[in-house]
């Protein structure tokens, strides 16, 4: 077990009469996918360094339903939806973080017309506010030499028009932060989305990953930083595929910033 | 005798504005298909969007060459058309140059027309080019071939020939009018023409006069084909351009829209005090149809969207599932629902206004499963489309129509799909284990 961190439920908080600043929405793959398990790790201790009460939901929580809907499935989306408007406006949550630009995306959006309405935001818009707020100081060591290309997750990026804040928050390791040719609006999917995690691809000449991959390869980068645990699976595959695991690794801003306190 | 020329103008004149409103009048029939959808809201920045998007072309030149070109042609167009105004009036009241007493603004007219002609000529030959010599991708995918191809360069060809004409015609009045031939008075600026002029120099009054006539009547009678044209051809985009623009998705683009008729289901089955035995009310309309699997079911603003398609690929080269070799184009997405809804519009004409069941839908017999699964929502075509397409939606109600009529998902989907109903979650795992990530 790597180091100790601290996360109290809900339950807990109003168990003490008390509420938290923000509510921690970890997501199905960040709760049960092991390399995303370690993303929400890393956000934790980033939360726990700058001081932040927040709570997660536990078992209370309930896949967003995301998948689901893009998959067509919008009896299944709205059924989740419901269930977990139920539980977050029974707590009264105003405020929510989430490491997955598709739960960030539904919970922010698509839950708005269904009586669920939260101010939602990514772990790096949230990670660049507590810098802002001098809540949170990064040391930015560990990366100063390295080369940092950022992959924008679309759901993130042309979905939802967040560009700068990972890329703002990235700076503060110090590393140098170089782009892909196709980045922000035309960035290219990573192959993910739209339901793809779940099921093999059509027949086609090539995986999108390794297309996305070779797009960030191409910069020469030591890192590739991701903000969204689908990306980084793929991205990682892509690397993979690539033979390039041994010089090129795939991390989440959560976890190069966590590294950098 | 002397009026026939008046005469047989205003005649063409009419029947060629007739025509088009007959085609004006089928359009926005058949785009009337579609469901209803509320595009009331924020109209303040519907017209902003019109006036950048359309008017604007903000979005044809992320693409710097061809988006260049294309606004070449488009001011030609726009600021021509204030020539055709001239060439109207003449025709009808028999006059020649009617706005010539403008003196040396119409000069500044006629000479900057004569500029952008010849822009326009320069464009369309490299737009030519790019299709047929160098072949560009985007051109050449498969819904390409056939009709789409002879449709695009069938557009570059009348534009070349109407500048063409346009030139001549002014070439040929500027060379009888330094000839001091009757009615020509000495009027407009000639920067172009006058180098097509010296070819005429030894050619008689009365012939050359035959020359100025024949190329301001096919001029004026060209460009009265060429509207007429616009409704069989994605060339159409020139005048839907505007309204699409102006209705496009104003949500941000990740947000899909909730289907009203699942909400009220889901309502009622959340409701512990619903009987679920009770028999439906007598005045229950129908249970409404989830998705869609045909043009009747998607609403009118993406059939809208299908008419003002140009094809230009901008959305397919953009798309990662076109890119790595899948069947899916979004261009073909909007070309199909095209194709379907005139073949459906036609149905309607041949049946006194009525659809006659053809055993044929947009899903299945123009657009294939294997398209739709391979979308990865990512956003990429409705971001590079430069007129505010949504090929995206269309795809996500075919896929709706599919997984909740039909249950014809892919099988891994069904298994992601039953784990979340089972345990709240895509995978097999149990949701009491959701917190475990903080103790490992």
């Amino acid at each position: 077990m790597s180091e100790e961190i601290k996360v109290k439920t809900m339950e807990e908080f109003i168990a003490q009469g008390k509420q938290p600043e923000i509510l921690f929405w970890v997501g199905s793959a960040g709760s049960y996918d092991d390399r995303a398990k370690k993303i929400s790790r890393a956000f934790v201790k980033i939360l726990n360094s700058a001081g932040v009460e927040f709570a997660v939901l536990g078992s209370e929580e309930s896949c967003t339903g995301d998948v689901a809907k893009r998959a067509g499935n919008e009896f299944l989306f709205q059924m989740q939806a419901m269930m977990n408007i139920e539980v977050l406006n029974g707590y009264e949550i105003k405020r929510i973080v989430t490491c997955d630009p598709h739960s960030f995306n539904t919970l922010k959006n698509e839950y708005l017309g269904l009586g669920g309405n939260y101010d939602v935001i990514h772990h790096t818009q949230y990670i660049k506010e507590l810098i802002d707020n001098g809540r949170l100081s990064i040391e930015g060591k560990v990366y100063k030499e390295k080369r940092i290309t950022f992959h924008d997750p679309c759901y993130l990026g042309r979905a939802n028009s967040v560009f700068d804040a990972p890329r703002d928050v990235l700076k503060k390791t110090n590393a140098d932060i170089v782009e892909m040719k196709r980045h922000k609006k035309t960035a290219l999917c990573c192959g993910a989305g739209g339901a793809q995690m779940f099921k093999e691809p059509e027949k086609g000449d090539m995986d999108i990953n390794v297309l996305r991959t070779k797009d960030a390869l191409e910069t020469n980068p030591n890192i590739i930083a991701t903000g969204c645990p689908y990306c980084n699976t793929m991205m990682t595959d892509g690397i993979k595929a690539h033979e390039k695991e041994d010089s090129v690794t795939v991390l989440d801003v959560a976890e190069l910033i966590a590294n950098s306190i | 005798m002397e009026y026939l020329p008046n005469i047989l103008f205003t005649i063409a004149l009419i029947m060629g504005i007739g025509f088009f409103v007959r085609n004006v009048k089928k359009l926005s029939r058949n785009i009337k298909l579609g469901k209803d959808v509320d595009v009331s809201n924020d109209k303040p920045q519907r017209w902003k969007n019109m006036a950048k998007i359309a008017l604007g072309q903000t979005k044809m030149v992320v693409r710097p060459i061809a988006g260049l070109m294309h606004i070449i042609v488009y001011v030609g167009f726009v600021i021509i058309n204030l020539e055709v105004l001239e060439i109207i009036l003449d025709g009808i009241l028999g006059t020649h140059r009617v706005f010539a007493p403008l003196g040396s603004l119409y000069n500044l007219l006629i000479g900057s027309f004569e500029v952008l002609a010849f822009m326009v000529i320069v464009a369309v030959v490299i737009f030519w080019v790019r299709r047929n010599i160098i072949k560009l991708k985007r051109f050449i995918k498969p819904e390409m071939e056939g009709w789409p191809k002879k449709d695009g360069n069938m557009i570059l060809y009348i534009e070349f020939v109407l500048m063409f004409l346009f030139l001549t015609m002014n070439a040929a009045d500027f060379q009888l009018q330094q000839m001091g031939a009757a009615y020509y008075t000495k009027a407009g600026a000639f920067p172009v023409s006058q180098f097509i002029a010296p070819l005429f120099e030894n050619i008689s009054i009365s012939n050359l006069i035959l020359i100025e006539r024949s190329a301001w009547w096919l001029h004026i009678l060209g460009i009265l084909a060429f509207l007429n044209y616009l409704y069989y051809s994605k060339h159409l985009h020139i005048l839907l351009a505007f309204p699409n623009t102006y209705y496009g998705k104003l949500a941000p683009q990740g947000k899909f829209n909730n289907v009203e008729a699942v909400t009220n289901e889901v309502k009622l089955m959340m409701d512990p005090s619903a009987d679920p035995f009770a028999a439906p009310a007598e005045d229950t309309p129908d249970p409404e149809k989830f998705g869609a699997s045909d043009v009747m079911d998607l609403n009118w603003v993406q059939l809208l969207n299908a008419y003002t398609c140009t094809e230009c690929g901008r959305c397919t080269s953009e798309c990662p599932a076109n890119q790595t070799g899948k069947k899916l184009s979004p261009r073909k997405i909007m070309m199909d629902t095209r194709d379907r809804l005139e073949e459906v519009g036609k149905n309607i004409d041949a049946n006194k206004g009525v659809f006659v069941p053809d055993g044929k839908q947009l899903l299945g017999d123009y657009i294939s499963h294997e398209e739709l699964w391979a979308c990865t929502t990512c956003n990429a075509c409705v971001e590079a489309c430069p007129v505010s397409i949504d090929p995206l939606s269309i795809i996500m109600e075919m896929r709706r129509f599919l997984v909740m009529e039909q249950s014809a998902a892919p099988t891994e989907l069904n298994n992601m799909m039953s784990n979340i109903e089972n345990n709240g979650a895509p995978w097999p795992y149990n949701q009491m284990d959701r917190l475990n990530w903080v103790n490992e």
